[in-house]
Order: structure tokens, then C-alpha cells, then sequence
């Protein structure tokens, strides 16, 4: 909403400068986008009257104009389409100068000279017409200084409105909220039709559906087609809006002074010079304004004439067939309350936000329907000779009253923090336009219908508080004792995973969990189950991600575009499972996973190396230990999108936990990475629902160890994991570790034979051990894996 | 040989020794020319056996210049040998020497996205207000993220978030929610009186990934439920989380607004910490940096959920995070937070 500062001062004796006034308007609520002062670049332009025009000798679309000014004719060169013999147009002569640090000089243009420059719109800061040259109204006074006449020194505040203020998308609002901040009078008028009838010779209005139509005012008044005058364009342009004609602009100017959207149509093309409003038929046709031919449904309402052919969709756009134009008489205004909810469906589905719907679907004032029809008719008369007839017809079954609110003093205190009488409340609230029914306490109050924001308690309490102004309340914070702040044992578990992550060297990435098809099948991850979005911007983005794999994978590829084939990233984050029985919503897990790429940079100490699986292995033992998971393992087998004999997956508590390994090669190749990528994934709610081992501290033992090694040679596919188990369980608790060290195959061995070389160590708690107690161990632990995987001690 | 003759002769072995010692160019023949001219087959033991052959009488004199022979023999040793030493430990450091320069080996620390890091801040702060940590789905149903809220179907406030639906339920019964408010409803419902709680999460908006929007974006929502809550303690708690990650010399500016969950409502806003309020072009010249909404629970909101809005009264905001990101740490490009690229990433 633009609201020019010269016409707040219609309605009170605004006297602050503009920056308080904006300062003023955000304290309000109405936050001011930006203050503009459009004539503060213009200097030295004036109004010009086009004597002649003749053609230029050299060019073809561009003309010469001769351009009186007041004090003498000067020629210039313009390329603009629409100048004519007659035209009064802004002429900036040389020396003028235009927003943009523009100072106009005298030019040759094709070898003519021009003595300075008739403007468009846009060239003088007035919105982004530059269709051609700015007309002016013939009665402009020659040399007059454009600023003046268009008002372009004038302050114009740009407000954002809130949807539940329709009375501020009308300067009057906006002047009703500046009166009660500045403590200055208002002053509107109510001017209000002569008689109510229900026909205007013959001119009737029929509401078919009343719910979505509540009232319906129309005037009729013979009218003379024109130009508006000067001022009333002006402020138009100023809010934003091109003027048209004088009928036209007059229905703006009242939305705009208002919030009244009115519309006038041409009482000669409505067959039966009536009106009756109902609902469309489902596929009904018809041609708005715009020259667009829309399609509706049972849910639009329509304004139609006497035969019941659509002229309009109620409350967004008039239609093409009564449209007022040069050749109209007679004129029809409606001036209507629709219901909102109905008009900002109709608006969403059509794709059609007009300055009237946008007001319509707030809620604009029902009562404020006549007399802003009569303002109307007011101005026709001023502005297009208008000889207007002083009946209305009013379709108001069911009129609005203001309703009543009780407002408890102490509830008004208890929830702002404040501490106001009962007086100070009332006082507060009556500039507003909010009067008072009783005294005390607690009193009644009638809320005006131009507010309908206004309905309960709590709705004027949030008056109470802007009229005290937020930077007034004092500032304090809750004192309960018994809020004590904290991170659950999940949430802090989350962190300590993330902080294993990053310490195990890899960068933290965030990736878009909205995937396109082709990102799993890139990922050789399965398409069937994953969660679809219904209306997504992009194909890329029409999947919900049921794994992070796809998202880091492509990550990897990027940095590998790049110039960086060498990563190791990591992300946390949400997947993405069907619902489950029963359900409605997705099955959301949060995910962990790792890849690692490329080489491992160990230069200038030791050779570089290709990363490895056993990289994201380490890093998965890392994420185990720090949680102190009390039972988990590798398993081999095959998974989507991994290398099919590099991979396992991770059981906890026996049962899946997610996966790791090598990238599948098809996979590398169809993301196109030029080097081998590691896959970890683990499902983290799995992981921080298993069981732990508790921190507990155990004595450690002042006695000595004794160490063995034994090396086993094993048929190939023996899981050397399964090997450590075999030994742990049969050493039982005097093995303090087990480490495998060598993992060594040779000729000798034989093919299909692999040698698995463990360093043990044995310690009791309470003594030395025997060489005999060793020994013992040592047999044991050699039959287990000996019977276990049909393993051979190697001498 | 007389008592001059052995005397004359310790002299010039103790004469031909320093040269010896002088000339020792190493530890080794320092301790050869030491073992020949202070050890048992030197020339000055010749001269102490041969003392028996002179009179009583002179021996004195001979053993007197036998001693100051040996004693001179043996500085000269001792200060040539730490020469010496000196020498060939500055050779070996020479040998030793490594350039601990090169770096380190072996290990590279990764980096936490800076969302994360600025997250984590959050929580933190809010914890130590008091607050808990909650959380709430991502898809949500249109009863959390709207109607619960006091967002009535064809309510103009919906249009203010351009909303993906999800392929589930009935139709716009399922989607990605748009902001974190659910959580308050979600927590509402779980949970009496007193609350205290703040849900940071993921929200989702009809967009697309460029500069500076994102279909994908962060926030952290707040929410207290007791009694006697007022709108000054949501002030007043906003300006605490204020000073508590810019210091106390940023202030907290409040303007009336609307948002159908709350009312009062209110947007916030700080003082713009690059030009400490002066206007710049961070904050449109303005000297404030817009970061989110709040207000007063709405009634209606309470009633949605079973709490009595006579008994309690409570307070709820929200704020985007990845703006917090942009802003303290100069990213320009929101594109940058989705990539994952360790340029950008090793930034932080």
C-alpha cells in the first residue's frame, strides 16, 4: 500500500517530518517498506504543450517536436510513439535534471539538434511506464514545474500490510493509526446516499447468493466520459495506479481513500439494466477485463446482468462485456461486501490478485458500503459532470452490527506486563475508533466493523499494546525456578557422533533431502517406496531422499568437478520411509553417513594412498567405541549400490544398523567420478537405542602381561572379525587384547589360503600368571579357532 | 740424570705435550695424545722413577715441577675436550636437525557445517536460559502446521507460505512443514505446563535453490507455557538471547505485527552488528537486522490443544538460522550451505 503523505493530510493535521512519520508507522504495525521522496531528483522540468510535429530527415522512428513552454517554443528530438499536435507532456530543457544523476544537454541526434527532452513516466521517477511520453492534463499551466503538478513533492510511505488490517489498505486507516499515535484529531466524511429503494427505474439487483454476498449498494449516475483532472492522477500514480478514465478513476481513488473497491459498469451494455450476483456453473466461461477468457467453478462468484450473462467475477476483476469506455452514459456502481474466504479462493485458483481482492479477502468494512458509494458519486460529479441520482438500492439482509467485547483491566495487565487503569486502557482505545459500552474493570467495548480483526478479548488487548507502543513494555523474563534448560542423552549423543566425525577428518556437508528419481538410480538405489512431493517446483526436487547416500555421492561429484577428487565428507540428517500401518505420515529416521574419496594425502612423510574402506571401517569403530555399543559387527554380504564383494553390513544388537563399503563401479562411472568413493550409512536411532556398556571403572592390574602370538592359516572368506570373536570367547577374561597385525597370502600358503597373525596379551587382575596358566590359554584359544573355521596353526 | 736434567725434561715433555694436546683435531686423539703424555708409558712417569736416582734433597724440586707439568697437561686437556665436544655436538645437531615446518602428518581434522555450528550456539543459549531441546517431524499434517495454529483453510496467512505437499493422505492433508511452529503443538500436546522449550529444525518452502532462496532452509522456534507469562518477558527473554550471542551492546528492537498463532504478534529485530546501528548496506541502511517473529500464544492455539487459557498464558518466536549463517559469517550465496563443497566448507 503506497500512501502519499498529502493525502493523510486530508484527514489530520500531520505536521511531523516524514523520517518520524515512518518511524511512527513501524511502531504502529505498519511496517513502512520505504519512504520515497520521488520529486527530490527532479529539477527544472516543466509542463510543455507539443505545437508541432514533423518528421525527422534522416530517421524514421524518431520525430521532431516543437514544444512550447511558456516562455518560448524550443525543438526537440523524440522517439516516442504516442506525441501528437496538442499534447501537454513534461519538457525538461537543457540544464534539467532527472532521477539517476541525470542532467540533460543539448544533443545532436542524426544530425538534429534536440534543446532538451520531452519524459515518459519512468524517466521522472513515476513507477515504470515508459510506453511512451507522460500526457498531462490539457489544462496544465505552461512552465509550470512538473513537481507541483504531479505531485512529485510529495512523500510517499510504501507499507507492507498484515492480512488481518484491511482498514490500513486506505489512507484513511492509515490516518486514523497516525491521528492516535500523534494524539491529532481525524476527520472522514460520511456522506451517505439520499433514499434506499429497491428499484432505480427499472434497475434492480438480485442476490442469489447471499452468503457470499451480503450487501450489495448501487447507484446509477449519467455521466460524462474524460480524462480525470490533474490531481486526482496524481495520487493515483503516486499509490501506484495508472489513471484511465474519469469514471475509472474515481472507483480507484475511493478503494484507495477507503478500502471501498467499487466497481462501475456501463448501465447501457447490461441487458435489463439490472444486476443479479450468483454462483458460476462449473466450466462456466467468461472474458475479464484483461482480455483473458476464464474458466470458473460452483465455488466463484460471479456479478452478472439481468439475463444472468457474467459482467464480472465478483470482488477480483471486472469483465470485458459493460466495461465503461469512451462511448458510456450512464453508469452503474457497485459498491458490495463479499465474503472473504470465497474471494481469496477464487483469486488463488485463478491466478488473479487484483488491488480489490486483495482488500475483499482481508474483509472490508460492510458498513462502509453506502457512503463509500455516495463518495463516489460525489467525486463523478466533481470529476465527470456527473448528474447523479440520490436513490441506492441496498441488498443487506442481514446487517453487521460492531460486536461487543468484554475487556477485563487485569487480563489486559496479566498479559502484557504492564500496569494501566482501567481509564488508561479506554483511553488508549478510543482514537482507534473503539468506544466504550460500561466503566469499571471490566467493561464492554464495540469494536468498529472496519476492524474485523477485532472480535475477542485478547484482540484488543493486542491494541492496548501497540497504542502503548512495544518499546514501552518492560523487559523481564520468566522466573519459574523449576525450568531447568538441557540437551537430552539422544541430543547430546547426536553431537558427540558428529564430533567423532569431524575429529576422524572428515567435512561436515548439509545436501537437499529433496532427490529427483535420477539421483537414486544414479546411486543404485531401488525407486519403489520413496515418498513423492505432490507439487514440486522442479522434477529435481520431487522426491522426499530415503537414504543420504544420493545427496553425498553427488557432493563428491561436484567437488570432483572441481578440481578436488580427494574428500571426506559427512552428513546427519532425516530420511524418508513409507508410513506405517496405520499411519498417515512418513516414517522418519535420522541417518549418519560418511564417504571418502580418492587419495589419502600422507606427503612428504610417507607415500600417499588411495583411501580405502577400511578408512570408513576405522570410522565406524570410532562412532562404536564412543557410544559404547555393547554388541556389534561387520557382516559381508551384498548391498544397493556398493561393490558386491566389498561390502558388509553393520548388525547391532543383531540386527541391521546400516551399511559400508566400496561404491559400486557402475555407480562411479554413472556419476562420472574419476576415482574409487566409501559408503558408511548407519541408521543413528538404531545405533543410540542399543544397548551400551556402562562407565564403570575396573581395577588395573599391578601384575605383569604375557604375550603370545599365534598366526592361523585359513581357507580365504574366513571373516578375520569372526576369527577375533572365536578368540575372544575362548580366552575368556585374562585376554586383556587382541589385535590382528598381519594379514599375509603367498605361494607357499597355497591358493585359497590366507594367514591371519594375532598379538595377545594375557593378564590376570590378582596375580601373575603361570607359564603353565598361559600355556593353557594358549591351547585353547588354538583348538577354538582350529574347530571354528577350519583354521592350521602356522609354525 | 740430576735433579736440573729431570726437571728440564718434565718441562719439555710437558712442552711437547700442549702441542700434542693443541693439535688433537678430535675426541679420539685427544685421548691419544692424553694417553701418551699423562698415562703410565708418558715420558713424565720416566721422570718420577728416575727421581729415586737424585738426592733427598732435590727430589722436592723434581716432583714440584713433575706435578705442574702434569697439572698444565691436564687444563690443557679438559678445555680442549670441551672444544671438542662443543664441536661435535654442534655437528650432530647439524645431522639431526628436522624442519617441523613440513607439517603435521597423518591426521586432518574435518569441519562442522557452520549451520551446525551456529545451531549448536543456539541450543546452547536457550539452554542456558532454561529451555529444552525439541523436536517435531519434517512432514507434517495440515492440522500441525496450520489449522492447530489458527490458520482456517482459504486463510489469507497461508499464502504467505508457498507450501510442497506431499504425496500421502488426503489431498493437502500431508506436507513438508513450512516453519518449526508445529513442534509448539506437537509439545503442547505431549506435555502440561510449565513448558519451556525450543525446537530447532528443517523447513521447507516452495522455492528454488539460488543466492538467496533455498527450498530447504533452518529455523529455531521457541515456546514458554505458565503461568503469568507476559508479552514483557517474551521481550524480555528475546533481548536476553540477544546479548547473550552478540554481547550486550546489541539492542532488540520490537515492532507490531501479525501471525495467526500469536497475538500480540510481534517481528524482531537487533541492532545491525556491522555498522553497530549507523545503517549500512547489510542491513538496507537501516541500522536493524530483521530476524523473526513472535507474540503472545493465540487462545485459540491453547485451545487446539487442551490448555486453559485462563490458568496459562505463554509466549512463542521463531527466527531463521541459516540468516544468523549469512550474516556472521559474510556467506552471500545460500547455494553454498546445500553443495557441499570442501572449498566453501573448509571455511569453517
Amino acid at each position: 500500500m503506497r500512501v502519499p503523505l498529502s493525502w493523510l493530510r486530508e484527514f489530520t493535521p500531520l505536521e511531523a517530518p516524514p523520517r518520524e512519520i515512518a518511524d511512527a508507522l513501524d511502531q504502529l504495525g505498519l511496517e513502512v517498506e520505504a519512504v520515497e521522496e520521488p520529486g527530490r531528483d527532479v529539477a527544472g522540468v516543466v509542463v510543455g504543450r507539443i505545437v508541432d510535429v514533423v518528421p525527422h530527415p534522416d530517421a524514421d522512428r524518431i520525430r521532431l517536436a516543437d514544444v512550447d513552454f511558456g516562455d518560448g517554443t524550443l525543438r526537440v528530438v523524440c522517439g516516442a510513439p504516442n506525441i501528437h499536435p496538442g499534447m501537454v507532456a513534461p519538457f525538461a530543457p537543457v540544464g534539467a535534471r532527472l532521477p539517476g544523476g541525470l542532467r540533460i544537454e543539448k544533443r545532436r541526434i542524426r544530425g538534429v539538434v534536440s534543446e532538451g527532452m520531452l519524459c515518459s513516466a519512468r524517466e521522472l521517477g513515476l513507477g515504470d511506464d515508459h510506453s511512451g511520453i507522460l500526457a498531462l492534463a490539457p489544462d496544465a499551466p505552461l512552465g509550470a514545474d512538473v513537481r507541483e503538478v504531479l505531485g512529485l513533492d510529495d512523500v510517499v510511505f510504501d507499507l507492507s500490510i498484515t492480512p488481518n488490517r484491511p482498514d490500513a489498505m486506505g489512507v484513511v486507516g492509515v490516518a486514523r493509526e497516525l491521528a492516535a499515535y500523534f494524539g491529532l484529531p481525524l476527520e472522514v466524511s460520511a456522506p451517505e446516499p439520499g433514499e434506499f429503494v429497491d428499484e432505480i427505474d427499472g434497475t434492480r439487483v438480485v442476490v442469489e447468493a447471499p452468503d457470499r454476498c451480503p450487501r450489495f449498494v448501487a447507484m446509477v449516475a449519467r455521466v460524462t466520459m474524460g480524462e480525470s483532472p490533474e490531481w486526482m492522477q496524481r495520487r493515483l500514480r503516486l499509490a501506484g495506479m495508472r489513471p484511465i478514465s474519469n469514471v475509472v478513476d474515481v472507483t480507484n481513488y475511493v478503494m484507495l481513500e477507503r478500502c471501498r473497491p467499487l466497481h462501475a459498469f456501463d448501465l447501457g451494455r447490461l441487458a435489463g439494466r439490472g444486476v443479479v450476483v450468483r454462483l458460476a456453473r462449473d466450466g462456466e466461461q467468461m472474458e475479464t477485463l484483461d482480455g483473458v477468457v476464464r474458466t470458473l467453478t460452483a465455488d466463484d462468484l460471479l456479478v452478472c446482468d439481468a439475463d444472468s450473462v457474467p459482467q464480472g467475477i465478483a470482488g477480483v476483476m471486472g469483465g470485458a462485456g459493460a466495461e465503461v469506455g469512451p462511448a458510456t452514459t450512464e453508469v452503474l456502481l457497485e459498491s458490495a461486501y463479499f465474503e472473504p474466504s470465497g474471494i481469496a479462493r477464487t483469486a488463488k485458483r485463478l491466478g488473479l490478485r487484483s488491488e480489490a481482492s486483495a482488500r475483499f479477502e482481508r474483509g472490508v468494512d460492510p458498513n462502509g458500503t453506502a457512503s463509500g458509494a455516495q463518495r463516489a458519486m460525489d467525486l463523478l460529479r466533481e470529476v465527470a459532470a456527473a448528474q447523479v441520482d440520490r436513490r441506492a438500492i441496498d441488498e443487506y439482509p442481514r446487517p453487521v452490527g460492531r460486536p461487543r467485547i468484554q475487556v477485563r483491566t487485569a487480563r489486559v495487565n496479566a498479559l502484557l506486563g504492564t500496569d494501566l487503569s482501567a481509564d488508561d486502557v479506554r483511553a488508549l482505545l478510543a482514537p482507534l475508533g473503539i468506544a466504550h459500552e460500561s466503566t469499571g474493570d471490566t467493561f464492554t467495548v464495540l469494536a468498529p466493523t472496519f476492524r474485523p480483526d477485532l472480535e475477542r478479548e485478547i484482540d484488543v488487548v493486542e491494541e492496548v499494546a501497540r497504542r502503548v507502543g512495544l518499546q514501552h513494555i518492560p523487559r523481564t523474563v520468566p522466573s519459574n525456578p523449576e525450568k531447568i534448560g538441557g540437551l537430552t542423552p539422544a541430543q547430546r549423543d547426536r553431537r558427540t557422533v558428529v564430533d567423532v566425525l569431524v575429529g576422524a577428518g572428515h567435512d561436515e556437508a548439509y545436501t537437499l533431502p529433496l532427490l529427483a528419481p535420477a539421483d537414486l538410480e544414479r546411486a543404485g538405489l531401488p525407486l519403489d517406496g520413496v515418498i513423492e512431493v505432490e507439487n514440486p517446483l522442479r522434477a529435481e526436487e520431487s522426491l522426499l531422499r530415503p537414504r543420504l547416500a544420493p545427496g553425498l555421492l553427488r557432493a563428491v561429484a561436484t567437488n570432483a568437478a572441481h578440481g578436488t577428487p580427494d574428500v571426506a565428507l559427512f552428513e546427519i540428517g532425516t530420511v524418508f520411509a513409507p508410513p506405517a500401518a496405520g499411519a498417515v505420515l512418513p516414517t522418519e529416521a535420522t541417518h549418519v553417513a560418511a564417504v571418502r574419496s580418492g587419495v589419502v594425502r600422507r606427503s612428504p612423510h610417507e607415500p600417499d594412498r588411495d583411501a580405502s574402506v577400511h578408512d570408513l571401517v576405522a570410522v565406524l569403530e570410532a562412532v562404536a567405541q564412543e557410544l559404547r555399543l555393547a554388541d556389534w559387527r561387520l557382516e559381508a554380504g551384498p548391498a544397493p549400490g556398493l561393490h558386491p564383494a566389498r561390502a558388509a553390513r553393520v548388525l547391532v544388537d543383531g540386527a541391521e544398523a546400516g551399511v559400508v563399503g566400496e561404491v559400486d563401479r557402475d555407480v562411479v562411472r554413472a556419476l562420472d567420478l574419476p576415482v574409487p568413493v566409501h559408503l558408511l550409512e548407519l541408521r543413528l536411532d538404531a545405533l543410540l537405542g542399543a544397548a551400551r556398556v556402562a562407565r564403570r571403572a575396573a581395577p588395573v592390574s599391578r601384575f605383569p602381561a604375557s604375550a603370545v602370538d599365534l598366526a592361523f592359516v585359513v581357507p580365504e572368506g574366513v571373516a578375520a572379525g569372526d576369527v577375533q570373536r572365536t578368540i575372544r570367547a575362548a580366552a575368556g577374561p585374562a585376554l586383556e587384547s587382541v589385535r590382528l597385525f598381519d594379514v599375509f597370502r603367498s605361494e607357499a600358503l597355497g591358493a585359497g589360503r590366507v594367514s591371519l597373525a594375532f598379538s595377545l596379551r594375557f593378564r590376570a587382575a590378582d596375580r601373575t600368571l603361570t607359564d603353565e596358566e598361559v600355556g593353557a590359554l594358549r591351547g585353547a584359544v588354538i583348538d577354538a579357532v582350529v574347530a571354528a573355521h577350519g583354521a592350521e596353526l602356522r609354525g | 740424570m740430576s735433579a736440573a736434567d729431570l726437571v728440564a725434561r718434565a718441562e719439555s715433555v710437558a712442552r711437547e705435550g700442549a702441542e700434542a694436546i693443541a693439535a688433537a683435531g678430535s675426541l679420539d686423539a685427544l685421548a691419544d695424545a692424553e694417553r701418551r703424555y699423562l698415562g703410565r708409558s708418558s715420558p713424565l712417569h720416566e721422570v718420577r722413577e728416575a727421581i729415586k736416582t737424585v738426592e733427598p734433597a732435590a727430589r722436592a724440586e723434581v716432583g714440584r715441577a713433575l706435578s705442574a707439568a702434569r697439572a698444565r697437561l691436564e687444563e690443557l686437556a679438559a678445555g680442549r675436550r670441551t672444544e671438542l665436544e662443543a664441536r661435535a655436538r654442534a655437528a650432530s645437531l647439524v645431522a639431526e636437525r628436522l624442519d617441523l615446518t613440513v607439517g603435521g602428518r597423518d591426521y586432518r581434522r574435518g569441519h562442522l557445517h557452520p549451520v551446525t555450528r551456529i545451531w549448536r550456539e543456539l541450543e546452547d543459549v536457550f539452554v542456558g536460559l532454561g529451555y529444552r531441546v525439541a523436536e517435531g517431524p519434517e512432514v507434517e499434517l495440515d492440522w500441525y502446521n496450520f489449522e492447530a495454529l489458527n490458520f482456517p483453510p482459504g486463510h489469507p496467512a497461508r499464502a504467505m507460505q508457498d507450501t510442497l505437499y506431499v504425496r500421502l493422505g488426503e489431498p493437502e492433508q500431508v506436507l513438508l512443514r513450512t516453519h518449526t511452529s508445529p513442534v509448539q503443538v506437537r509439545v503442547m500436546e505431549a506435555q502440561r505446563p510449565p513448558i519451556y522449550v525450543v525446537a530447532p529444525g528443517r523447513v521447507f518452502r516452495r522455492d528454488t535453490l539460488d543466492a538467496r532462496h533455498s527450498p530447504v532452509f533452518h529455523q529455531i522456534e521457541g515456546l514458554a507455557v505458565d503461568e503469568g507469562i507476559t508479552l514483557g518477558d517474551l521481550l524480555g527473554t528475546i533481548e536476553s538471547f540477544v546479548h547473550a550471542l552478540f554481547g550486550r551492546d546489541v539492542r532488540a528492537r520490537f515492532l507490531p505485527s501479525f501471525f495467526p498463532f500469536t497475538e500480540p504478534s510481534c517481528e524482531f529485530a537487533m541492532t545491525c552488528v556491522f555498522c553497530e546501528g549507523s545503517g549500512c548496506a547489510v542491513c538496507s541502511r537501516t541500522g536493524w537486522v530483521e530476524l523473526g517473529g513472535a507474540g503472545m500464544v493465540d487462545p485459540n492455539v491453547f485451545e487446539a490443544v487442551g490448555v486453559d487459557p485462563e490458568r496459562y498464558t505463554g509466549f512463542a518466536f521463531g527466527f531463521g538460522i541459516d540468516r544468523l549463517v549469512q550474516l556472521l559469517y559474510g556467506v552471500d550465496h545460500v547455494k553454498h550451505l546445500w553443495d557441499g563443497d570442501v572449498r566453501f566448507l573448509r571455511q569453517f
